[in-house]
């Protein structure tokens, strides 16, 4: 039996008849084409799934799609639009500039994760950092150049602010 | 990895949870944050026939100050746990262990209440409110009681609830002065989950005697539980670095059966479950004394 839901996703409305057990990953992917949304772990451990849910990062794997029934939910593919400046966010820049990806599987989930961080902490501690991506697994990077990054962009949505 | 049909309802009350949860029985499961049940489901560990969505119950979300002590709301996140001045201020071992789970995505969804309805032996929550000695409030079609921490937790991933209960609500104490709290944890590296945790809340009384202590411990067993025959050794004596690392010794008393897994042996368990609660015990006192820790 479908269940209807309707959720802002990227700024825009959508409506869809869904299974109750399809996760919210699967839709995005699967019913909308958001294939930004990368799945890894598939058990709530490596962080690949991440998007914004009202906001705050969460799992995208370990949330049924009519949980985020009514919710507003941001993408890797929406976040440019977020930046404010036409051009990428400061995070996909900071990327971008540091190097911050190789293989790139990782880079949405991480991303996102570090929107999350520097909505709440402008000017993180480099610890600080490191615990907030804790939930993100990159198994090509060493980790040091998406720190990098994220650093970057602080820097630069600060110097934006002024 | 794909959770097996079930029927799925989305109360927007507690009251009509109730009714929907007393209808569909041993049938429904309840659904928090979902960050115990769904991993389950996708394992197909669990499929249960119908799943109960009591997520967008706002009344079940709050922090409050109560009758002297402080009310959780079960649905209430890791995350608001994590940030509230209020338990920060008045019972900080609450955020103090918030702060050891998961990571920012799973706090960010996983809830106070369910975290502890769930038993799982590894979580972090159950050694915290056994420590505070909290209570938690379960409601059904027929009313509410009021259950202690200490008879909470019955055995592995299986709490005093019934059937047909909702937690609703954790209740925890606003501690005294010259009181110190203290989470500490081993983690186990991939999933976060504590191979050991140990909470401590130490109150000093005149002349840096230990007044009262509790010390939960988590991980260890197959349920939580309340290291009692450490708190004995440390009541009433003159706390001191050598008086803590004796009671630690403790920890693991004869009625509780270490786990053994792929991930630590029974022997490991004990042997860090002695390491993790001096360790907790040594930061509660730190506080207590008012040093920075």
């Amino acid at each position: 039996m479908g269940v209807v839901i309707q959720m802002r996703v990227n700024g825009k409305t959508q409506q869809h008849e869904v299974e109750p057990r399809l996760l919210l990953v699967h839709y995005l992917r699967d019913v909308l084409g958001l294939t930004g949304t990368h799945i890894g772990c598939e058990t709530s451990i490596c962080g690949a799934c991440t998007v914004l849910l009202g906001g705050k990062a969460v799992k995208s794997c370990t949330l049924l799609a009519v949980q985020a029934d009514g919710a507003d939910v941001v993408t890797i593919e929406g976040l440019a639009a977020l930046g404010g400046n036409g051009g990428l966010h400061p995070v996909q820049e900071g990327f971008w500039e540091k190097h911050g990806l190789q293989c790139g599987y990782c880079t949405p989930g991480m991303i996102l994760a570090a929107v999350e961080l520097l909505q709440t902490n402008p000017k993180p501690k480099e610890e600080e950092i490191r615990r907030a991506i804790a939930g993100n697994l990159c198994r090509c990077t060493g980790y040091q150049h998406i720190v990098d990054a994220v650093q970057y962009a602080a820097r630069k949505m600060a110097a934006a602010k002024r | 990895m794909i959770p097996a049909a079930f029927e799925y309802h989305a109360p927007k009350s507690l009251e009509e949870a109730l009714r929907l949860l007393s209808r569909h029985g041993n049938e429904a499961k309840i659904l928090a944050g979902g960050h115990s049940l769904l991993p389950l489901m996708k394992l197909r560990l669990a499929a249960p026939r119908c799943v109960i969505d009591i997520g967008r119950i706002q009344a079940l979300r709050y922090i409050r100050e109560e009758n002297g002590r402080i009310a959780i709301g079960a649905l209430t996140t890791h995350t608001e746990v994590l940030e509230s001045p209020l338990l920060r201020a008045k019972c900080p071992l609450l955020p103090q262990t918030a702060w050891e789970i998961g990571d920012v995505q799973v706090r960010n969804r996983g809830t106070v209440g369910w975290s502890l309805a769930h038993a799982d032996p590894a979580a972090d929550y159950p050694a915290a409110v056994l420590a505070l000695d909290a209570e938690l409030v379960a409601a059904s079609v027929h009313g509410t009681r009021t259950l202690r921490a200490m008879e909470f937790f019955v055995d592995m991933l299986t709490a005093a609830l019934l059937p047909g209960e909702i937690l609703t609500e954790v209740r925890v104490p606003i501690l005294p002065p010259r009181t110190g709290t203290a989470y500490r944890k081993l983690h186990q590296p991939a999933s976060g989950y504590a191979l050991v945790g140990a909470a401590a809340c130490l109150t000093l009384g005149p002349g840096g005697i230990v007044e009262r202590v509790a010390v939960g411990l988590t991980g260890v067993g197959p349920k939580a539980y309340r290291a009692v025959a450490v708190e004995k050794a440390l009541a009433g004596k003159k706390a001191s670095e050598k008086l803590l690392t004796g009671a630690a010794r403790h920890a693991v008393p004869e009625h509780v059966e270490p786990l053994s897994d792929l991930q630590a042996s029974a022997e490991y368990r004990t042997a860090m479950a002695v390491v993790f609660v001096r360790r907790a015990l040594e930061s509660a006192l730190a506080r207590a004394q008012g040093k920075p820790r």
